[in-house]
């Protein structure tokens, strides 16, 4: 079992410390009196509700064919004044433990243009609580602090999608209990202006995995900000997620990310139409996924993926950007390193828990010393460790290819295609083997010119996977 | 949206005459031009070339933002990197992909420059040039990224080379028919990256270079006088026109201050509060916000409201203001300190709301907390905005 110490975030004024939360749970006191989400408290409570619109098909601003006629440019998005306005109401009852606009923030010189922040009272001086962080996947735990816990008064809104197809907003709506709503609630200890979680079904209490409707829902809110600048993310366990309670965080941040910044080459597109890229010349190895037909098919690509890295306990974080239009899916290693006593005491000293958002470029730092020598050499060099080998990398994208082509052709699967023999061996060797080994139920072998595949789809991704990186390998 | 249009119109002409777009007209290429000043950042003038080129109408593109014309496959980073060229107000030359109004997707090398004010060294214009890609590099959608022409077929040697059987054309066909498996909606297969030759890119210089040469000599006889490239610093008091575009987006009325200037003088106002008020901007730009109070405003108020600025707190309060016109009005007036990056309070912003309109818009926000989400959105303009140590290169 690989351990680290770390001390977690508080991101409510309820969570406690380890110890105290068990001895809240063993003493099965009811009734708390703090105006929580759980049973005790929720009877009869009400939050603003906000119904978003469920926009199933991508159009281009004026439509497939033909030219809708659209009114002048819209203002402020609705759900973005919604987070903004209740953010700042919740800055005026003074419910964060500090200012975060009053902490000295810079963007430092160089290529990227990483973000560097001086926020000295965001750590806490605690003792460190000890982290698994060999096991992305670990069933939910309710003595342990989660999100049922947290006062009313720091969730902002419920989000659901609406029943009728137009974006619905009521003030004070009751809780249905019985469909466990998501919610919106604010991180205490913010890293920007409108830090919030966005908690899936908080009442159901599902452990931090990602599954097809959470990541759908999230991709929703991002789309529905419409604000480039408030991006959505997400920590495994293991890549420093510190709840396990599934949720994402979001915030504004009125700049360009470093990640957004570095060059990708596409790697292939899939039936669907998302496509999909590698991360070029940046310290962290990573995927792009972009376009689909629709943004179910964007997000059903991207959660297959995670699942994929989830079920071979593979840690990883995700960036929803260019409102829920890009995403960046990054696996990493840092804390198995850290656990294994690999990484140097130069770099742990800085007390940087490399997350979604420290990986994305912008990293918040809890001395002045590190503020005021921060580079984007040091950064660089940080992320570098974050990042997994080359190697491994390749292994893993191997993994996520099979996985996404393998739902791809769930949702494709119509008979087409005829190709060349089962046995062809182009030089890469293990991907097409993989094709010939794995999953084509359908595929009838033996013919001697012709094979009709059913399934032609996750043939023809794994196809294109193939030729993309043999062409890799041959340019090199 | 009426009241846009003449805004758009009048903001145009002023700079430059009404005789510039005929003066614009006679050149042949195709270029749009922005205004960043005007909230939502649109579109005040197309070409002709342009129409022709997209197969859009005039009034169609009037008034709208550039992206418009994006579509599903339009690169979103060569998206981001124009967004932030916009933010940093400097030139940018990328290959994209956009649409006509027949859903035809097309690659074109998209250059843009600006225009700035010679007095206030402000940015007053983008002026954007399109030249379609006629250059043909075909690269198919394999997912391979060969630069090299003839890649392509090399591979399919490799592929089929390695077959023990022959293999007939018909497989061959099919076998690209399996790789082309990611054409878009309508059918066209499109490449997936393009480059500009450097006949287009001359093309597009040339362009640009008369466009600013027109614009140059027609703000002469207004004696707004502008230039290619930033002549001064913007003088003290003007926010930065990044700032400017951000703060544009917010509908509600509010101005923000500025507490370090001699007398406190208001550096930006939102269209909403002229509309309020009934002043131009440049009337109350750089003046202190007492013209707002008159004979019976109450003394304790604006005596709270010192205080709060002076310690540093938000306040709500509720004001007897007077418009231009001497009507006078109760305002709900909510004032917030705005820090920038350093941490340190830049600006104070005060957000007004006419006590009696409509208590709440058309979703059901309420009343207090759009007065928030302005503060909200002011507080991250104005702190994303002053990160920056200076353009980055991306």
């Amino acid at each position: 079992m690989l351990r680290i110490k770390r001390v977690p975030t508080v991101v409510s004024n309820y969570q406690k410390e380890e110890t105290e939360e068990a001895a809240a749970a063993a003493r099965r006191v009811s009734g708390c009196g703090r105006n929580c989400l759980n049973k005790c408290c929720i009877q009869g409570a009400k939050l603003p509700l906000y119904a978003f619109k469920r926009v199933n098909k991508f159009k281009t601003e004026m439509g497939v064919h033909g030219h809708e006629v659209r009114e002048p440019e819209p203002p402020v998005a609705f759900l973005d004044s919604l987070v903004l306005g209740e953010w700042e109401d919740r800055v005026q009852r003074g419910l964060f433990r500090y200012d975060v606009t009053a902490c000295e923030t810079r963007v430092i010189p160089g290529q990227y243009g990483f973000i560097a922040q001086l926020n000295e009272g965001r750590h806490l001086k605690k003792r460190p609580t000890e982290f698994r962080v060999d096991k992305v996947l670990q069933p939910f735990d309710g003595n342990k602090f989660n999100f049922t816990k947290v006062g009313q008064e720091e969730v902002l809104f419920q989000f659901e999608a609406s029943e009728d197809g137009e974006v619905q907003f009521h003030p004070s709506a009751p809780i249905d209990v019985e469909n466990s709503p998501s919610v919106v609630a604010i991180n205490v200890s913010p890293i920007e202006y409108g830090h919030v979680l966005l908690i899936p079904r908080v009442l159901e209490c599902l452990p931090q995995r990602i599954d097809r409707d959470s990541f759908l829902l999230a991709l929703y809110m991002a789309a529905e900000a419409g604000n480039p600048y408030f991006r959505l993310g997400y920590n495994s366990l293991g890549a420093f997620a510190t709840i396990n309670h599934l949720h994402f965080q979001a915030y504004y941040m009125a700049l360009p990310f470093p990640i957004e910044k570095a060059p990708t080459k596409k790697i292939i597109s899939t039936g669907s139409g998302v496509k999909i890229s590698e991360l070029l010349n940046y310290p962290v190895r990573g995927l792009v996924f972009e376009g689909g037909n629709s943004l179910e098919d964007l997000s059903n690509t991207v959660s297959d993926a995670c699942i994929c890295l989830q079920e071979n306990n593979i840690p990883y974080n995700v960036l929803i950007a260019d409102c829920g239009k890009r995403i960046f899916l990054l696996p990493q290693c840092y804390a198995e390193k850290q656990a294994l006593g690999e990484v140097s005491s130069e770099l742990l000293d800085t007390q940087v828990n490399p997350a979604v958002w420290e990986i994305s470029g912008h990293m918040v730092l809890k001395r002045k010393k590190d503020y005021e020598e921060a580079s984007e050499e040091n950064a660089w060099r940080l992320l570098a460790e974050v990042s997994l080998s080359e190697e491994r990398y390749q292994e893993v994208n191997a993994l996520i290819f099979e996985a996404i082509a393998r739902g791809d052709d769930a949702n494709g699967g119509v008979a087409e295609s005829v190709i060349g023999e089962a046995d062809a061996k182009p030089k890469s060797g293990g991907e097409v083997d993989a094709i010939n080994k794995n999953s084509c139920p359908a595929m009838v072998s033996g013919t001697p010119e012709c094979l009709v595949l059913h399934g032609s789809r996750y043939c023809g991704l794994m196809i294109r996977y193939c030729f993309y990186k043999l062409a890799s390998a041959m340019t090199y | 949206m009426d009241s846009q249009l003449g805004l758009i119109e009048q903001s145009f002409n002023n700079r430059y005459t009404l005789w510039v777009h005929e003066a614009l007209d006679e050149l042949p290429d195709s270029f749009t031009i922005t205004d960043p000043s005007i909230s939502g950042h649109p579109i005040v003038f197309a070409s002709r070339g342009f129409l022709k080129m997209s197969g859009f109408s005039r009034a169609e593109i009037i008034g709208r933002n550039g992206r418009m014309f994006q579509g599903p496959r339009t690169n979103r980073r060569t998206i981001m990197e124009i967004r932030e060229a916009i933010r940093e107000e400097r030139p940018i030359e990328v290959n994209l992909l956009n649409y006509k109004k027949d859903g035809t997707p097309f690659w074109m090398l998209f250059k843009m420059s600006l225009v700035f004010g010679k007095e206030d060294g402000r940015a007053t214009h983008f002026v954007a040039v399109q030249v379609p890609i006629v250059s043909r590099k075909h690269m198919r959608n394999s997912g391979m990224s060969y630069s090299e022409d003839g890649g392509g077929s090399r591979l399919r040697e490799i592929v089929f080379g390695s077959c023990r059987r022959e293999v007939c054309s018909d497989s061959l066909l099919d076998l690209d028919r399996v790789l082309a498996l990611d054409s878009d909606d309508t059918g066209l297969e499109i490449e997936d990256s393009c480059e500009a030759s450097d006949l287009e890119k001359r093309k597009a210089a040339t362009a640009i270079d008369n466009i600013l040469s027109v614009l140059t000599h027609y703000s002469q006889l207004t004696g707004r006088l502008v230039c290619g490239k930033r002549c001064s610093l913007p003088g003290m008091g003007f926010i930065s026109s990044s700032l400017y575009i951000s703060l544009g987006r917010i509908k509600q009325s509010f101005v923000l201050i500025d507490p370090h200037l001699p007398d406190m003088p208001m550096v930006y106002a939102s269209d909403a509060f002229l509309k309020l008020t009934g002043y131009d901007r440049n009337e109350v730009v750089g003046q202190n916000c007492r013209f707002l109070n008159g004979v019976d405003t109450d003394t304790t108020v604006l005596y709270q409201i010192k205080e709060s600025i002076r310690t540093e707190q938000a306040c709500t309060v509720r004001i007897l203001n007077y418009r231009k016109d001497k009507s006078s009005f109760w305002n709900l007036l909510h004032i917030s300190p705005i820090r920038n990056a350093s941490g340190k309070i830049a600006y104070f912003a005060a957000v007004h709301t006419e006590e009696g309109c409509r208590n709440q818009d058309r979703h059901g926000l309420s009343l207090e907390m759009r007065q928030l989400s302005a503060i909200g959105a002011i507080k991250v303009a104005v702190r994303s905005l002053s990160m920056g140590a200076g353009p980055s290169k991306s």
